[in-house]
């Protein structure tokens, strides 16, 4: 059903190396920085997360520094699914969508029947966005079909939610198994791939995104359909994200340079991102001790 | 050492002493060439090359200053008394490194006497600033009398990240007198050298990489102050700036009006000596100095009082 696609592991390191040279300074280190913040999904995912803590998210998602009103709001936020329903309650009248994991996150250790409920009642809290994982169990022994199935039936479940397929490439062990696994997740019906839970290292490294984002440039010319790419995880920096965003224009093009086909998932990159922009704004170096936590 | 040499002219020390050194930055515990890649040549007085030093850009400070902030809570949370006994190794390597401080001064345009008189200064100084870590509190801290029922009392805390502009000579002695206060403080610090006088400078940066300071502690950037400078002053992750009193009024007023965006405290102590002034009255012109430095309050002034308000019963 699925090809095995042999990647030339050195080679897209060196591709990797190349593209990261790039220097983007001044007024399109700017335009970048604009960018990455669009297309950030500003997340949360830890069982301390409190009311207080999703509310102050959201705040941060609306109002990313409030010194610089011209700065843009976020993508999305991204939360549990136990949390959609006050996210929503805050971000309803805004642009910003509403994202959460489900599928028993972040291990995907369950039945179908629970990860189907699991995905109803975070669409039914109000989540514009469903992030599942896949049985990387399953996938690892060789039952390909059971993974492509069961993200076939999260997706008729999500109904008009999109769906964020996480592959965890941590645990993939291999280029090759990220390429397959890509590629059957398009097939089953993603809407994006997206790299990692954010709880195993490593995350999100650039050669495995870039195997990703070739498995995208090749289903879109076979099959005409665009599938979104979402690196989570690892990003940190502003120049780790404006490295991200050259290497997604040089191997899918301008149309990827959107939040509705790009996103990243982190929670510290914003700050790093508005630091950058004050930076460049006032030429003055800032300190972390002038931007919000949440 | 030098005559033994002359009479063995193909020696692999004859050759390995002439190989020509360039001295880099202090970042993070390492020694990064600096982003630029520019360089100056340092010069004796009679105008020959000596070496190429670093010309630091303000990408230069931004990293020693996030190295920097990374490691004040590194060294602010050892305790007392082992930053005393860390900076009483610094002596002690210092000491054992006499010599090669002494050559560098003496190719700088100091006079022999001048030169050991500085270092034995700079050694000392260091002893006493070591002194000092675990005694700040007992003797400047104080249990404060309240009406309440409250044990009420008051200890010194580090400031947090500090920028050194270091006077151009003493060339060692000057650059230490601003730095000790601050290390005693539980500070971490970026120093900017002196531009004309850098060698002994860059040298105690291999005094500090093998005493046990940890790591981003203290950076050490040579280059230009009026590249250096404003940058430095205008981070806003840098809490304190001290300088010497000899800064040219520019320099200082860019320091004092670039503060006021964070707030930052601004000192200028006396550290500086003229080179003919230490050559042509070396020991009166270091004691004077050395006095007017070893003083505990220049560590006050890089701290901040906290108060505590402990409940007590009958």
């Amino acid at each position: 059903m699925i090809d095995r696609i042999p990647i030339d592991a050195v080679g897209v390191q060196e591709r990797v190396a190349r593209l990261c040279t790039r220097s983007i300074k001044k007024e399109s280190k700017l335009q970048a920085l604009d960018l990455a913040l669009r297309m950030m999904d500003l997340t949360t995912l830890e069982g301390s997360d409190s009311e207080g803590k999703v509310r102050q998210l959201c705040n941060k998602a609306l109002h990313p520094y409030t010194e610089l009103p011209n700065i843009p709001s976020v993508a999305a936020v991204c939360v549990y699914p136990n949390r959609v329903a006050l996210a929503k309650s805050i971000l309803k009248d805004s642009s910003i969508s509403i994202a959460s994991v489900a599928t028993a996150f972040p291990s995907g250790m369950s039945s179908l029947q629970i990860k189907l409920d699991d995905v109803n009642y975070a669409v039914s809290e109000g989540a514009d966005e469903i992030d599942m994982v896949i049985s990387r169990g399953a996938f690892l022994s060789g039952e390909y079909a059971r993974v492509y199935d069961e993200i076939a039936q999260i997706k008729e479940a999500c109904g008009t939610a999109h769906l964020k397929v996480i592959l965890e490439t941590g645990e993939l062990g291999s280029l090759e198994n990220v390429r397959m696994a890509s590629d059957l997740a398009m097939k089953a019906g993603a809407d994006f791939i997206k790299t990692s839970t954010g709880k195993i290292t490593p995350a999100a490294t650039m050669p495995v995104v870039l195997v990703m984002l070739q498995a995208i440039r090749d289903f879109h010319v076979a099959t005409g359909k665009k599938i979104g790419m979402k690196p989570a995880g690892g990003i940190r920096s502003s120049k780790q994200a404006i490295q991200y965003l050259v290497m997604v224009k040089e191997t899918l093009g301008n149309d990827w340079l959107d939040p509705s086909l790009f996103r990243f998932g982190a929670s510290s990159l914003a700050n790093d991102v508005l630091m950058q922009w004050v930076k460049e704004k006032t030429g003055r170096y800032q300190s972390l001790n002038y931007f919000s936590n949440d | 050492m030098a005559n033994e040499q002359t009479n063995h002219p193909t020696s692999q020390a004859t050759t390995m002493n002439s190989i020509p050194k360039t001295y880099k930055n202090y970042i993070n515990g390492e020694f990064p060439r600096t982003e630029s890649g520019r360089y100056y040549s340092v010069e004796a007085l009679d105008g020959k090359h000596i070496a190429n030093v670093g010309l630091s850009s303000k990408k230069d400070v931004r990293n020693a200053v996030q190295a920097a902030r990374k490691a004040q809570a590194t060294w602010a949370q050892k305790t007392a008394y082992n930053r005393g006994q860390i900076m009483y190794r610094i002596a002690e390597i210092l000491s054992g490194r006499r010599e090669q401080f002494i050559n560098e001064m003496i190719l700088l345009g100091y006079s022999q006497e001048a030169a050991e008189l500085e270092i034995n200064a700079c050694i000392e100084l260091i002893v006493y600033f070591a002194g000092w870590t675990d005694k700040i509190d007992q003797v400047f801290g104080s249990v404060n009398p309240v009406a309440s029922d409250h044990f009420n009392f008051s200890r010194h805390e580090p400031v947090g990240v500090v920028g050194i502009i270091s006077p151009e000579t003493p060339s060692l002695l000057g650059m230490l007198g601003l730095l000790l206060p601050n290390m005693v403080a539980g500070n971490s610090q970026v120093i900017i050298a002196s531009k004309q006088f850098p060698l002994p400078t860059c040298t105690f940066a291999e005094v500090l990489a093998t005493s046990d300071v940890p790591a981003g502690t203290v950076n050490i950037i040579t280059g230009l102050k009026s590249e250096l400078i404003p940058p430095i002053s205008q981070h806003m992750d840098v809490d304190v700036l001290v300088g010497d009193v000899s800064l040219d009024t520019e320099f200082r007023v860019l320091c004092e009006v670039e503060s006021a965006s964070n707030m930052k405290r601004v000192y200028f102590w006396e550290s500086f000596i003229s080179l003919d002034e230490l050559n042509s009255s070396p020991n009166e012109t270091i004691s004077t100095c050395v006095h007017s430095l070893k003083d505990p309050y220049h560590i006050l002034h890089v701290q901040e009082v906290k108060t505590t308000w402990h409940p007590i019963s009958e």
